[in-house]
């Protein structure tokens, strides 16, 4: 589903790569969370997975495109199997939450007649069936989430990329939000979640991929936000 | 492919930069102007050239009583001269250019004179006997004017031997140089129209640039995306088009047709028919011009 392979990626004028070698395999329907401090190569990471960025040397290979040779032409198509949620929400302020969701499709090219069904079947589900026709503005940041959860599901992709989508929301909103990315992930999108949220990672139980300065120091099924003492030994390639 | 959306893109960014669009519909619309005058003055010496040319003829003037006498030693031209000179066109070698021609005495040419400069205060001191006696010559291609002039000049008698169209040439020089100008200043007007555009797009892009991002991240196909913005200038550049062939099409019909046939009654002028030849070029180029120069102005902003 995901598979990255020795990649290294160099920014211009910087002097340590933002990643260094770094490997990751992902299968079809995994919850993975990326954690790790700001800086350590997470978002560039995502970027990686979005086509958002080539690497400097490795390979990297999502849904079946190798996203390196892949030709600019071919972009659009791919990013429309996958969903992507961040921290900010990125809605368009001047329309509402239907708008935002039927935006999406519209530039797509769906019909009418799909978006009429298709946007407020999804606003249902991330509970929002009686806010469609609110502004951003006039919803609370969690309510903006969903709008943008629904936004990234409702083409039904086999990935979503989440970019800390709880680093704006309180515990409680938090929860929320991740409740509903676990239904996504019931139903079989395969997620990728970068956070920094100890709670919700220590909560979830679920696999975990910890960045230190650009290299994976941790990959753990089941783990914490932190790896625990006698759990030292358990490290990189030892996952799963 | 929802054209709907397409368009509802296109008035929206036309709407947010209307003092920038209307800028570029302004530059264009004076640059395809002149590119329309200029193309117009082309057309009309075209026509002139023609008509004169054909009307030009080779003068060849006898000596006067007033010619130079280094050129003239021998003074006013006698029968004998003019004899030489008409025999010498009708013999078998120069008849085949010429088509017809005519000798004009002293008192025609006076008359003439006096005909041409009516009202004007040289018509009072010419006499008859200051003017040349002239051989009009009306050749058949009016090129081959070389050879009547090897053949007369330096004959005795002969003081000069003149080409009308020698005259007509300053004339048509003087046009094509104006003409050249028209375009020249046309060719900076739409290279500033083409960087309008270029800006245009440019703070467009930048005033949807978190829509862009969105259509970026769900997968919008580029060309999805890149189309309203050069429908905007094209949209934009074909304004100023249409306005320029209209303009170009006003000043046919008013200021040659209205204007210049009355205030010179025996010169063809170009008419609307070749107004209507230029209008369609003049809306292709700011179509082809705003096509090139936004998409450009997205290949340089609107990275995928």
């Amino acid at each position: 589903m995901i598979s990255i392979a020795s990649v290294t990626k160099k920014y211009k004028g910087t002097a340590n790569p933002a990643l260094d070698n770094v490997s990751l395999e992902i299968e079809k329907g995994e919850f993975v969370f990326l954690v790790g401090t700001s800086g350590s190569g997470k978002s560039s990471l995502m970027r990686l997975m979005l086509r958002e960025d080539v690497p400097t040397s490795g390979s990297v290979h999502v849904l079946g495109e190798n996203l390196v040779s892949i030709s600019s032409r071919r972009v659009p198509y791919f990013r429309r199997k996958l969903g992507v949620v961040f921290q900010d929400f990125r809605l368009l302020p001047n329309k509402t939450a239907f708008e935002n969701v039927a935006f999406s499709l519209e530039v797509i090219g769906k019909s009418q007649g799909f978006i009429e069904t298709a946007v407020p079947d999804v606003l249902r589900l991330v509970g929002l069936a009686e806010k469609m026709d609110r502004l951003p503005t006039q919803l609370s940041g969690g309510e903006q989430q969903r709008v943008a959860l629904a936004r990234a599901i409702v083409n039904k992709p086999a990935v979503l990329l989440a970019d800390e989508p709880t680093g704006n929301l309180d515990e409680a909103t938090s929860d929320g939000i991740m409740a509903l990315i676990e239904r996504i992930n019931l139903a079989g999108t395969t997620v990728v979640m970068a956070t920094h949220d100890r709670k919700i990672v220590d909560r979830l139980q679920k696999r975990v991929v910890e960045i230190s300065d650009g290299r994976i120091v941790r990959d753990q099924v089941g783990g914490s936000y932190q790896q625990a003492a006698n759990e030292q030994n358990r490290a990189v390639g030892d996952s799963k | 492919m929802r054209f709907g959306f397409v368009f509802s893109e296109i008035a929206q960014g036309l709407r947010r930069n209307v003092s920038m669009v209307i800028s570029v519909v302004l530059v264009t619309f004076v640059s395809l102007t002149f590119v329309g005058t200029a193309s117009l003055l082309q057309l009309q010496i075209g026509q002139m050239k023609t008509y004169w040319y054909d009307k030009a003829q080779v003068a060849v003037y006898l000596c006067s009583s007033v010619s130079p006498p280094t050129i003239c030693p021998q003074g006013e031209a006698g029968a004998e001269v003019k004899a030489r000179v008409a025999e010498r066109l009708s013999s078998t070698t120069l008849k085949p250019y010429v088509a017809t021609f005519y000798f004009e005495n002293h008192k025609q040419a006076y008359d003439k004179f006096q005909e041409q400069f009516k009202g004007n205060s040289v018509a009072k001191f010419v006499t008859a006997e200051q003017l040349n006696e002239t051989y009009w010559i009306k050749l058949n291609n009016p090129q081959d004017s070389t050879i009547i002039t090897e053949s007369f000049s330096g004959l005795s008698g002969v003081e000069e031997v003149r080409d009308q169209r020698s005259y007509l040439d300053q004339i048509f020089a003087i046009l094509n140089a104006a003409s050249l100008a028209a375009i020249g200043i046309a060719v900076l007007m739409l290279i500033s129209a083409a960087l309008l555009i270029s800006t245009t797009i440019r703070l467009s892009a930048f005033s949807r640039r978190r829509e862009l991002a969105i259509m970026r991240l769900v997968g919008a196909s580029n060309f999805y995306i890149q189309l309203p913005f050069i429908l905007e200038g094209v949209v934009a550049a074909t304004i100023g088009s249409v306005l320029a062939g209209a303009t170009v099409l006003l000043i046919v019909q008013f200021f040659v047709q209205g204007y210049l046939t009355t205030a010179l009654p025996f010169t063809s002028f170009v008419g609307l028919a070749d107004g209507l030849l230029v209008v369609p070029i003049l809306i292709v180029a700011g179509i082809v011009l705003a096509s090139i120069a936004s998409g450009l102005a997205i290949r340089r902003y609107l990275k995928i």
